[in-house]
Order: structure tokens, then sequence, then C-alpha cells
């Protein structure tokens, strides 16, 4: 494969990373906490899309409405029972707490749908684009757009509407945006709410790209989108976006250019290296400690 | 003992620690020369130990330093493995098994000990969130690392390469790595003997350590990095100190567990097994030596107990985490246990105040 | 009291300090957060034994100042001089063990630890245990321990606080959080001391201690001491030397009664007279 293919794969693989990032940045920003069950919600997306689309026979579009639906209210359910309650509790609880949610929805998804892999149908009807000796797989193609479409309609969301503007403020200065009349409360639910949402469409292109679902689906993509989401630095929304597509090209020209086994020592060599570097990540605000 | 409370911090942690872990060795022995330890039962007990030796050795990073590392078992990998192929450097030139036992600890202990010193000096300069995922992408570089390696051991001595095991070159040799497969044909030597002496030897090596003076330093950089400063404490250097420190404690743990299966990879070294481990110390209470020891023993057994229950016994591992999470920091169970000790110890309480003073 | 003399450098330091050098000397010292000057040009001398106040409105750059002096920020010019070395790019934990100690206007005490312990920490350096000797607590621990829980003990009966020794430090009532921060401070054994507003939050009875406290603590330590206070009743009192910065400039240098007489000090402090 030339590098102008592995270019536009890593692309791809980097757009759904990104996509996810968006959801581990914006809880971070806004809730100041590291969502662990974040890359389990992907996986219940799937498996949505899955039961929809392959067991029920519908068209894909319903699949991935109703996996939409489904994470959007798993995400704000998730939110107001586990993590809200911890509210004022110390960063290290809500992180156990939220590894507590995470292996809830695996072993949960284990006794519903198995343990074993289920072969997933791609949501994308399979044909391919063809410019002069270039082919890219529709599928690739879709990932692409749909992702920057998602990008781009986020990034107009937090910046002009008055949700968005409220998110902003929150992430800010709790306290001061609650003075404000801000409803603290129901701004982490959105943003919840559409984290999550994000996450079912990126389980669904990340199981047609890998054409299988289990229960542990959503782990490593996680941990690859949290490392994307520090990478740029996180609570840093382009930076996510940045953060993932770089992570994606990486992993895909090192899988095939340096060594395939090595690949993910030397995506997370490479988070190491940028960190020691900008040690709050590419686009981080650098905080001072006030003495 | 009638005057537990009266004793300071450091006695009744030194009572309560070892007490506990004598009177399970005890225990154990007694119910083992009566048969009722059956061989599941038996399979456990050097497990659990490794794994209080991994709590008790996170709890001086995440607890005492106030640093959350997301990378523990990355240690015990390179404790295991290096430890498995000293062991195997070893096998036939040392005939007894204790003696090989305490060889691979302790080789396992100082490579594990060299890569904390260098993982350290770099990373313990990012604080918070960004040291947690630069410890968890280092544990993942180790397993990866681990996974692509072939080792073997002949009379020419060590052999080690990458690919496939064709490449080691080796003379009727043994394969002591296999890539992906991991460690294979170890000797089964670790005993509940050693695992209860290396919990003594962590033990003794972390109270001491917190009730000393680069105990205290360490402690007043978690409390306020500022002020440790202003009074002439070296950050750098006393977060090392636990760094480091735990990172030996854990590549004994690593190599006395190795030792334990007769083939072991490197995926069981996983961020998940990091994950379990700093459960144990935040369920255990952070820095609170004997609850740490409490609770890696009945969050380790719990689910191995329950495997009857296959299916659900990690769902209700996953509700009972939950459920404790929001139950320690509810202010409502809060004032209802007060309620309950204050009822309890109303008697007491008065006295008890004037002991102390 | 003695007399202030002035200095080449146009600093003034008490007459019986003049034998030796000053301890601590700054010259042209000056930072910019971005395009903001904090403190400019700023150049003065504190004596071996000196109170020296430093005093302003708010947002002055007074604690600016104290985080220069101590290394918690770089300058960017000029030169910090502590008993003749320069102290550019150390560690804010070497400068300590060079001679400067400070307490902080947010107090920041080891608020989870016993008061003892938090002044065990600030006799760190005077402490000598090696690492081995604290796994192990063999090897000439118990001689260290003890020696340092002693010299605690002093330090905090100083204060009258030796019996809150075993109090945790966060629970101590707002005044003795101050008082033990100095002790902490002093237990560093330091050449000179920087306290950032050691009476906010006090009463005048508390003051009037604290103004004892801080004479001798100056008499039986024979060190100098840097004061940031707003009270100018204790500053007027016990400050040898004062120095007045405003927007980040030294305005005004001198012995408390010139600085009372000062004008543009009293326009700093009240505001320019309208033209009447």
């Amino acid at each position: 494969m030339s590098l102008i293919t592995q270019l536009i794969d890593g692309l791809s693989l980097g757009s759904v990373y990104a996509v996810i990032a968006l959801g581990y940045t914006m809880v971070y920003g806004i809730a100041k906490m590291l969502n662990f069950a974040h890359g389990d919600v992907i996986m219940v997306g799937g498996y949505i899309c899955y039961e929809i689309m392959v067991s029920a026979g519908m068209p894909s579009i319903l699949g991935i409405l109703a996996a939409m639906v489904v994470c959007t209210v798993l995400g704000i359910t998730i939110e107001r029972f586990a993590y809200k309650p911890l509210r004022k509790a110390g960063s290290l609880a809500v992180l156990i707490t939220a590894i507590g949610v995470s292996y809830f929805l695996q072993n949960a998804a284990m006794l519903i749908f198995g343990s074993e892999t289920k072969t997933f149908t791609s949501v994308v009807p399979s044909f391919a684009l063809a410019i002069k000796d270039l082919s890219i797989s529709g599928l690739t193609l879709v990932t692409i757009v749909v992702s920057v479409v998602i990008m781009i309609a986020l990034t107009l969301f937090i910046k002009k509407s008055k949700i968005g503007k409220a998110m902003r403020a929150v992430s800010e200065d709790k306290d001061a945006a609650e003075l404000m009349g801000i409803n603290v409360n129901s701004t982490i639910s959105v943003t919840f709410a559409i984290g999550s949402a994000l996450a079912a469409i990126a389980g669904v292109l990340l199981c047609s790209t890998s054409k299988g679902i289990m229960p542990t689906t959503g782990s490593m993509p996680g941990i690859k989108a949290f490392t994307a989401a520090v990478f740029g630095g996180i609570g840093s929304i382009p930076g996510a976006m940045v953060g993932g597509l770089l992570l994606g090209v990486i992993e895909t020209l090192s899988k095939a250019y340096i060594s395939y086994e090595l690949t993910d020592a030397i995506v997370f060599a490479i988070l190491i290296v940028v960190l020691l570097v900008r040690p709050t990540g590419l686009f981080g605000k650098k905080i001072n400690e006030k003495v | 003992m009638k005057n537990l409370k009266s004793l300071s911090k450091y006695a009744r942690t030194n009572i309560y620690s070892y007490g506990m872990v004598i009177v399970a060795f005890v225990v154990v022995t007694i119910a083992q020369s009566m048969g009722m330890i059956n061989n599941f039962l038996g399979g456990l007990l050097v497990p659990v130990c490794v794994y209080v030796v991994m709590a008790l050795s996170l709890n001086l990073v995440v607890g005492v330093s106030g640093e959350l590392s997301l990378g523990h078992a990355g240690f015990m990998s390179v404790g295991a493995f290096s430890g498995i192929v000293a062991a195997a450097m070893v096998r036939d030139s040392i005939s007894s098994d204790p003696l090989k036992l305490l060889i691979a600890i302790v080789i396992g202990g100082i490579f594990a000990g060299i890569v904390g010193f260098l993982v350290g000096i770099p990373v313990l300069r990012l604080r918070g969130d960004y040291l947690a995922i630069v410890t968890l992408a280092f544990g993942e570089i180790i397993k990866n690392i681990i996974n692509y390696i072939y080792v073997g051991v002949d009379a020419n001595g060590l052999h080690v390469c990458t690919g496939t095991a064709d490449n080691l070159n080796m003379e009727n040799g043994r394969i002591v790595l296999q890539g992906p497969q991991g460690a294979v044909g170890v000797q089964k030597i670790a005993t509940f003997g050693a695992g209860i002496v290396l919990v003594l030897v962590t033990l003794f090596v972390v109270i001491n350590l917190i009730h000393s003076r680069s105990g205290r330093a360490i402690t007043a950089i978690r409390d306020n990095r500022i002020a440790a400063e202003s009074v002439g404490i070296s950050v750098t250097k006393y977060k090392l100190t636990a760094f480091v420190t735990s990172a030996v404690l854990a590549g004994m743990a690593g190599a006395l567990y190795a030792m334990n299966y007769s083939s072991i990879a490197a995926k069981k070294f996983d961020f998940n097994t990091s994950i379990l481990i700093l459960v144990f110390v935040v369920l255990g209470g952070m820095g609170n030596i004997p609850g740490t020891i409490l609770a890696t023993v009945v969050l380790y057994l719990v689910p191995e107990l329950l495997r009857s229950f296959a299916d659900y016994r990690m769902l209700i591992y996953a509700i009972v985490l939950i459920v404790v999470m929001l139950a320690k920091n509810s202010q409502k169970v809060k004032m209802l246990k007060d309620t309950i000790l204050e009822k309890i110890f109303k008697k007491t309480k008065p006295t008890e105040v004037g002991d102390n003073v | 009291m003695s007399k202030m003399v002035p200095l080449p450098s146009k600093s003034i330091v008490p007459e019986r300090d003049l034998d030796k050098a000053p301890i601590l000397e700054t010259h042209h010292l000056g930072i910019d957060f971005g395009g903001l000057t904090a403190v400019d040009d700023l150049t003065l001398a504190v004596g071996r034994t000196e109170i020296c106040g430093l005093i302003g409105p708010n947002g002055a750059g007074k604690t600016t100042v104290f985080n220069l002096l101590t290394n918690v920020y770089q300058p960017t010019r000029g030169t910090i001089m502590l008993d003749g070395k320069i102290t550019t790019g150390k560690s804010t934990a070497h400068i300590n063990r060079m001679g400067i100690a400070r307490t902080f206007q947010n107090i920041r005490l080891f608020s989870n630890m016993s008061v003892i312990d938090n002044v065990k920490v600030g006799l760190h350096n005077s402490t000598k245990e090696s690492l081995f000797a604290s796994l192990t607590h063999t090897f000439g621990y118990r001689g260290a321990e003890k020696k340092a829980t002693e010299r605690a003990l002093e330090l905090l009966d100083f204060f009258h606080m030796a019996d809150l020794a075993k109090h945790e430090a966060g629970s101590l009532p707002y005044g003795a959080q101050r008082r033990l921060e100095i002790v902490r401070a002093l237990a560093t054994n330091p050449s000179i001391v920087l306290l950032d507003e050691p009476a906010a939050g006090m009463n005048p009875s508390e003051t009037a201690e604290l103004m004892e406290n801080i004479r001798k603590i100056r008499d039986s330590f024979q060190i100098a001491i840097m004061l940031i206070e707003h009270d100018m009743n204790l500053v007027m009192n016990i400050c040898e030397g004062i120095c007045v910065l405003d927007h980040g400039k030294v305005i005004a240098k001198g012995t408390p009664d010139e600085i009372k007489q000062n004008p543009t000090v009293i326009e700093a402090y009240l505001g320019k007279k309208e033209a009447e």
C-alpha cells in the first residue's frame, strides 16, 4: 500500500479516536473527572446498532439512531446515579467509581450479549472511490466525513449556542457560573449526553471497521482516545481533535512501516515524550499555581 | 492490648498490621495441617500475598506520596520476567529451591527498581492526571516489549532475540520467554511461607519509611508542595524515593507471583491489573496500612470464591465497588455511622479522651 | 535601637550591622508577566539583624518580591545576593538551604500532619538520617529522631506551643497556625525570615504579642526579618528600615519617621488630592 493510502487510513482511525476523545475532554473540562466508563459506552452503542441492524435486520440508519438514543440515556443515567453524588468527593473516589461503572457495563454486556466476538456488518454499503490508482473504501470516506461534520458542528455549538456558552462558563469556574444563574447540574448532564451520543457514533464506525464486536471492544480504543485527549491537552476541544487525528496517523504509519507488534509501545512512547516536552499537552493551558 | 487507643499511631499500625499477617499465617498453617485447605484454596495463597505486597507498595505512591499511578502492574511485570530469567539461569547450578526463589525475587526487585528510577526521573515532573496517563502508558509499553522478545538459556548462557524463537540460535537450550506466549516452563517454586515473609518485609519497609525523616518529607510534599520546597525539601528526590521503593517491592512481588505458575504471559500484568490494585488501595483507605491489607484479602478472595456464580461475579463486584464508593462519600451514611458509634461508645468516650490528654 | 546608615547602593542598614556585608541585597530586580511589569528596578539591602518592612497598597507587588527572593519566580532582570552569593537559577529548596525561610500570606501548613511533625519537616536538612536508616529504623535513626524531637519542642516552646505538639496542624486556631508557620520557618535555621502578612486576621492583643515575638526572634536568633504588613502600627513600631512599593516600583525607602513624612507615600496610600 502506498503512503497516501496509509495516511488516509490513519486519518480515518484518527477521526474515530478524535470523536471519542471529544467525549473524554468535554467531561473532563466540565466535571473535572476522568470518565473511564466512556470506552464502554462505545461498546454499548456498537451492540445496540448490531441488534437492530444484524439481528432485527432493520436499516442501518435506524441502528445508528437507536444507538445514539440509548447511549445518551445511558450517559445521563450514569452521571445521575454514579457521579453526581460524588461531585464534592476527591478525584480518586470518582475515578474508582468510574472504573466500577466500566466493569459493570462490560459484565452486563457479557451476560446479555455473550462473551464471544460477533460479526459486525458495516453500516456503510461497500463501495470504493477510485482516483487514478488510489482507491479509498466507502467506509473510510464516510468515517472521515462524519467525524469532520461532528467536529465542526460541535465547535459551532460550543461557540455559539446558549448551552455551549454555559458549558464553557462551567468549565472555567463552576461556582461563578452558578452565581450567574447557570444550572450547573443540567449543564453537566448535557455534556454527558453529547459525549455519549458521540460515543455511540464512534462505536458504530469502529465496529464497522473492525467487523466484530465483543464486551471489551471499547476498552483499548477508550484508552487510546483518552491518550489522544491528554496528548492534545485534556479539556481542550481542538486539542482532542488534533490529538485523535495524530494518534490515528501515528498508529497506522507505525504499524505499516516500523513494527506491527510494537505499535502500541511506539504510540505510548510518543505520548510520554510529548508530555515531557509540553507537560500539559499540545493545546493545554499552563496553570500557574498561585503562591 | 487493653489500651490500644492510647498508643502512638506508629505502634498501633505496627501491632494491627503484623498481628493480622501472623494470625493469618498461623490460621492457614493449622488449617493446612488439618487438611481443610483444598487445591483451589491453596492455589490462592501465594497470589493473595503477592497482591497484598502490590497494594502496600502502591499505597506508598498513591496514599503517602499522593501521586496517581495507573501502571503499577508494569513493575510487577518487569520483576516477574527478570526473576524468571534469573531463575532459569541458575536452574542447573543451584539445587536449593528457596535459594533460587530468593535470587529470582532479589533480581526482580533490582530490575523493577532500575526501571522505576529511569521512568521516575522524567515522569515525576508531571502532575495529577498527566502523571496517571504516563504511568498507564508506561505499563502498556512494558507489556508490549515483553510480548516482543524471546529469551533462551543454553550452555553458552543467555540468548535474546525478537521475531521468532528460531532466532535464538541455541544448542539444546531451553526457551524461557516466548514472545506473546510469555514465560514457559517456569519452575513452580513459590510457597505460601515465602509470600508471608515478603509481606512482612514489605510491611517493615513501608511502615518504617512512613514514620521516618524521609517519610515526613514525602507526606509534606503531598500536603503542600510549595511549603515543602520553602523549607528546603527537594521534591524530586523524595517523590523518586517513594516511587522507586514502591517499584522495587512490586518487582519482588512480581517475581514471586511468576514462580507460582508454570507459564505466564505479559498480558496478565496489564492495565486491568494496575486498576485492580488501585481499587484495593483506595477501598482500604489511602495511607492506611492495616486497611489496605484487609481490603486486598477480601477483595481478592471474594470474586475468586464466587467462581460458582461465574457469570455474575464480576457484575456483583462492579456493583459492590460502586455502592461502596458512594456510601463512603455520602454525608447521610457518615452521619448514620457517627450516631451508631456514639450510641455504642457513649460511656467509654469521656475516659478515652481523658487518657489521651 | 541602632541608627540607620546609608550604604553605597543608597540602601540603608542599621549601624550595628555595618561590620558585615548585608545578608540580602537585590540589584535592579524586575519581573514581567506577559507584558505586565509586576516588579521593576528593586534595589534594596537588609542588614544582618535588621527588621525590615515591605509595605505598599494592594497589588503593589509585595508578595511577588517574596516569590522572587525565594526563586518561586525567576526574575526577568536584576540579581539577588544572599550573604554575598548570587542565587540566580537555584531551586526554591536550595534557596532555603542557603538561608532564606518564609511564611505565606494564605497559610500553607502541612495540615494533615501533627504540629511537631510540621516543625520536624522544617528541621529536615539539619537532621542527619540516611535513607537506609529511614527504611530500617536502625543506624542512628533513634538518635537523630530524638534530637529532632527535642529541638522541635524547644522551638515550639519559644512560642508557648509545646503543649499543642500532638495536635493536627490544620485543626489549630488561625493565630496558632500563623505562629506555627513562623516556627517551621525558623526550624530551617535561616539567616533571614520573610513574613508575609504575619498579623493578618489577628486581634490587637494577638498583634501585640506577635510584635513582641518578632523582636524576640531577632534578638535570640540574631537573624534578619523582612515582613509584608498592612498594620501600620506594627510596621512603624518594629521595623527599622521600610521600603514602600507601588505599582511594582520602590517609591520610598527610609526609617519609619521618614516614611511617615514622605509626601509620595501619603499620596500612594490616600490617593492624589484633586485640585481644589
